[in-house]
């Protein structure tokens, strides 16, 4: 309340460490024991209670605007779980009354009743883990559901008055040909969702799927075509009145992107509950223990189950700012940046984008530096070489 | 900073006293021996029967102090410790121990251990006999008119055969073998005799005059960051203390010594070293290029009157050139090898610099091992990274107008029209095998356009074929190839004796169509079409894949003679990123960054220093 300078809301993240099962490329934190669940619920609760007045976020007190409960699969929790972890945030912290309330949901773990009543405890978006609709692909990636039930799912979250719809798909699967990705975003979009995630499958070190490609278990699909569903998807999506903002997202107008997402990618605040969160403020991480175990029993001696802390240097702090800003359409604010390290991105940066435009990678106008359709193609090379002994 | 272990500081000072007019009681030797016949491991032995060291401090090989000596299990600095031995006959002697390395590629560092001796202890590995190495050290150790005791080490082995090595000693070496003590240094065997030996057979330094002006010999140097460099000598007369002004005789430069003392391990303060002794010299020897190897030390005030003969200048036999990968680089390099010539008399350096490159040192070194071990040594020691280009030898290019030139630098290579002859050195190769082996040293040095001299038979069935042998084409793999071929038996030793006329071209390298001057290559033209395709497939191996296509040619003048392309990847994209992603992601670009300082850009190419490095490693297909 007594607190002038709070500029910008904050968001937080909850996330739900279970899964029914663990898909062989998902790299996420969570575990299939479910006997955990309500000692995590009271740890969970626990740490928005102490938290509220300490650590981290305890020189600035933030208002709210978004709360994403996230995992994981926060679907294994019921309406009245989900209706308690909500109260309690509401209770800890200063959540605005149009904040965002996001859950995610995996098809095949909700009933109708459950949904209605996440709608019913305040949750005003729902995002659901489609991935796919056809079964082949489904089985590969080792999803538990059928392309049955995400159509179901669909139907359901919108019968439970869920106006605000996200749908997640994965492309570049092994087997599958640019007609039959178009198939699966021509069945997404006949749903008229509002907001769709369009992720191409990557192969993350440590995942079982990670280990199978190593060992020749499968052959990954082809580099050049995935490539081209990449483009595929932009323009398609486009086509269909959904425009993207950042490399994997997509929404139907400005006001449907995901407003907690964002604040990943535009250094906002936000505080992370729950194991493996991370929390960010300023130039301040930290994040909390990837273990349901080491988090509990953390909470239950009255500390706080971080794991790590980092305070970032100023170099770190642009090497950031660049990463996250490229990856949205937007691309980086050249004034905000400057304003915000007291520098001048042309000085830093320029030598080292010039080449990068002349070969239509990256586009500079006004205020805005950002990629290009092909340039995003090659993220990581360009952030790579942007940020490469960054004199500042 | 030195841990201060010695028995000196128990009560005996070693300058005190009778000892210092007792140069009768003073020993200095060297171990020498061909590679692995077990020098270091004796070394270990003689140095715990004389209790220096705690058994806690101890570890094995403790005179390769080097990491670089430690992973490779090869001595390649010659080391000194003094070691206090009371004999049988009742009196305390101080031993003078150098072990040296076996690796011809060091055998200058063995040549000015010797001259600091009067004595040697010849090794023969019981199992492997007389090796080449062991001829061409006996020959040193003769040159300098040292007295010999050849001892026979590694009995203990089921294959030792030491009635034949008897007789290798005998016939091979021309030395007694009678007096051979037989030894395991592993065991602990025949110690005793080597120490009585060294005392009873080996003389005592000539009595130089103690009282005569100061004349020490610099044999070795190294720099320590703290006290300035520490010059390692012998004093041939006079004496030298703390407090004497000495002066280096080669430039005149003059100190005030801080500290003498003797080596034991660690570096042992005394009050005054005098003629006879080994050890060292602190005087806060800041200007690193005022202490030369080689150079006589005497005092300011009371000079002698000549300087003492020092020593040969080495032949490098390859040339490289060295850079520094990063842009900000040549100023630490300068320093570094400054320092690093200090304790590596054998390196020779000079001014270069590359298109692609920058500014570096073309370098000369006494064979690639010693290469490796400099450019090791200087990354570890100095924390630099570096790139090398491909070792070159010496060529003699005849011009049309009649000139000459000797060329080891590709970068230097005249036009071709303008060249007449080229002319490349050939070495006389001595190579010692057991002869079942004769047929695949015969095709392997015919394989190196090799011409087969000679053979003659030494004891049994034991072969010593003489080739000669352009030397490029052994400075590659040639000992690693003979080793194999050999399984495990050959060695060998050479001599350059002329140059020849050979069909030499340069080979060069260009990616995306830009030359790259530092992969450059002079080789036979036989040779010219595999060595551009390795190094091209090399390069192509070694370079990530980037947005674009990278395309590596190898190219001599004009005409390309091979190929290989990069692919580019065509999508380099993270799909998620999301607030538990980033700080993974910045590691990430940290780690790359750091990295990128290894590399070097080449047009649009990012190279990594690994691929300039992957083109000079020889093929072990
Ligand atoms: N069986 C046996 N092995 C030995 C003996 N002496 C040394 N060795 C082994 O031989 C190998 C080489 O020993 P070193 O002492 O390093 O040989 P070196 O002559 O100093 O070798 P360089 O310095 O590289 O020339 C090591 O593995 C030793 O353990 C011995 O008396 N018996
Ligand atoms: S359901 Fe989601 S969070 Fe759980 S394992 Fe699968 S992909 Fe990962
Ligand atoms: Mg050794």
């Amino acid at each position: 309340m007594e607190n002038p300078c709070q500029a910008e809301p904050a968001g937080i993240y909850v996330h739900i460490p279970f899964c029914v099962w663990k898909c062989p490329y998902c790299d996420f934190y969570s575990i299939t024991d479910m006997s955990l669940k309500e000692a995590f619920l009271g740890a969970l609760l626990d740490e928005m209670q102490i938290g509220k007045e300490t650590g981290f976020f305890q020189k600035t007190r933030f208002s709210y605007d978004t709360l994403y409960i996230g995992g994981g699969t926060p679907s294994v929790l019921d309406a009245e779980q989900i209706s308690r972890i909500i109260e309690a945030a509401c209770r800890s912290f200063q959540i605005l009354s149009d904040a965002e309330i996001t859950i995610e949901v995996n098809p095949g773990t909700v009933t109708p009743e459950q949904l209605r009543g996440y709608r019913h405890a305040g949750v005003n978006r729902i995002n659901i883990g489609v991935q796919s609709f056809q079964d082949a692909n489904l089985k590969f990636l080792g999803r538990i559901h059928s392309a049955q039930n995400a159509h179901l799912a669909i139907r359901q979250a919108r019968d439970a008055g869920f106006e605000n719809l996200g749908l997640d798909l994965i492309y570049g699967i092994p087997g599958q040909s640019e007609k039959s990705w178009l198939a699966d975003l021509h069945r997404a979009v006949a749903y008229r969702p509002e907001h769709l995630s369009c992720y191409m499958l990557t192969f993350e070190s440590g995942t079982q799927m990670d280990d199978d490609r190593k060992k020749g278990r499968f052959c990954p699909a082809d580099e050049a075509l995935t490539a081209r569903l990449f483009e595929t998807t932009i323009s398609f999506l486009e086509d269909h009145g959904y425009a993207q903002y950042e490399i994997s997202n997509f929404a139907r107008s400005v006001s449907k992107r995901s407003r907690h997402n964002q604040k990943y990618w535009t250094d906002a605040p936000y505080r992370g509950l729950g194991p493996s969160a991370h929390s960010f403020a300023e130039a301040r991480r930290c994040w909390n223990f990837r273990s349901v175990k080491k988090y509990v029993e953390t909470l239950s001696t009255g500390k706080l189950p971080i794991e790590e802390k980092e305070t970032l240097t100023r170099e770190q702090r642009i090497l950031e700012t660049i990463y996250t800003g490229l990856r949205k359409t937007y691309g980086i604010d050249i004034d905000k940046f400057n304003k915000k390290f007291s520098t001048n991105f042309e000085e830093i940066l320029g030598e080292r984008i010039m080449p990068l435009e002349e070969k239509g990678l990256i586009q500079r106008s006004q205020n805005r530096c950002f990629l290009s359709r092909r340039g995003m193609l090659f993220f990581d090379s360009i952030v790579s070489i942007l940020v490469q002994e960054c004199k500042n | 900073m030195i841990p201060q272990n010695s028995f000196f500081e128990a009560g005996r000072e070693c300058s005190s006293g009778d000892f210092e007019l007792n140069m009768k009681n003073i020993r200095n030797f060297s171990i020498i021996a061909h590679i692995d016949h077990g020098k270091s491991t004796l070394a270990d032995r003689l140095i715990q029967a004389t209790d220096i060291i705690s058994d806690r401090d101890f570890h094995d090989q403790i005179l390769d102090s080097m990491d670089i000596e430690r992973e490779r299990g090869i001595t390649i600095k010659s080391q000194t410790v003094c070691l206090p031995y009371t004999a049988k006959d009742g009196q305390t002697y101080f031993l003078n121990l150098i072990d040296t390395p076996g690796h011809v590629d060091f055998s200058y560092e063995v040549s000015r251990a010797l001259a600091s001796c009067e004595g040697a202890l010849l090794l023969v590995d019981a199992s492997q006999g007389v090796e080449a190495q062991t001829l061409a050290n006996l020959y040193l150790a003769l040159e300098h008119d040292l007295e010999i005791i050849p001892v026979i080490n590694k009995i203990d082995l089921p294959s030792a055969d030491i009635e034949r090595v008897r007789k290798q000693i005998e016939d091979d070496l021309g030395l007694d073998s009678e007096t051979a003590i037989l030894a395991s240094a592993k065991d602990g065997i025949g110690i005793e005799d080597v120490l009585e030996g060294i005392v009873n057979r080996l003389p005592p330094p000539l009595s130089g005059d103690a009282e005569a002006p100061l004349k020490a010999l610099i044999f070795d140097s190294h720099y320590d960051p703290f006290r300035g460099t520490i010059v390692h000598l012998r004093v041939s007369q006079g004496k030298i203390k703390a407090g004497d002004v000495i002066s280096f005789m080669s430039n005149n430069a003059s100190y005030k010594v801080e500290e003498v003392g003797i080596f034991q391990i660690v570096r042992v303060p005394a009050k005054s070293l005098s003629a006879g002794q080994v050890g060292y010299m602190i005087a806060g020897i800041k200007t690193v290029s005022d202490t030369r190897c080689g150079d006589t030390i005497t005092l300011k005030k009371q000079p002698c009157d000549s300087p003492m003969s020092g020593f040969k200048e080495t032949k490098p036999v390859v040339f490289s050139s060295i850079y520094p990968v990063a842009s900000d680089g040549y100023e630490d390099l300068v320093i570094a090898l400054e320092k690093l010539k200090l304790n590596d008399a054998s390196l020779i350096y000079e001014k270069d610099s590359s298109a692609a490159l920058g500014f570096g040192f073309r370098c000369g070194f006494l064979g690639l091992l010693h290469l490796e071990v400099v450019q090791e040594r200087l990354e570890r020691e100095y924390d630099l990274s570096l790139i090398l280009t491909a070792p070159s030898v010496q060529y003699e290019i005849i011009m049309n107008d009649g000139s000459s030139e000797i060329i080891d630098n590709p970068a230097l290579y005249p036009d071709p029209t303008r060249i007449q002859t080229t002319k490349e050195p050939f070495i006389r190769a001595a190579i010692i095998i057991p002869d079942r082996y004769m047929g695949a040293v015969m095709s392997l040095c015919l394989e190196r356009r090799g011409i087969n001299k000679n053979y003659q038979y030494l004891t049994n069935n034991r072969l010593e074929m003489i080739f000669e042998i352009p030397l490029a084409e052994v400075v590659y793999d040639f000992y690693d190839r003979l080793k194999s071929v050999t399984q495990g038996y050959g060695s060998f030793d050479y001599d350059i004796i002329d140059y020849r006329e050979t069909d030499l071209v340069k080979t060069d390298i260009l990616i995306n169509g830009e030359r790259v001057d530092a992969l450059s290559q002079l080789v036979h033209r036989d040779r010219s079409v595999e060595r551009a395709r390795l190094a091209c497939e090399r390069l192509r191996d070694e370079i990530p894949r980037q947005m674009f296509k990278i395309a590596i040619q190898g190219a001599i003048g004009a005409k390309i003679i091979a190929r290989k392309t990069v692919s580019p990847f065509r999508k380099d994209v993270t799909a998620k990123c999301y607030g538990g992603d980033i700080s993974r992601k910045r590691k990430l670009l940290e780690k790359q960054k750091k990295g990128k300082k290894r590399m070097k850009m080449v047009g649009q190419v990012m190279i990594p220093q690994a691929a300039f490095l992957s083109v000079l490693k020889t093929d072990n297909s």
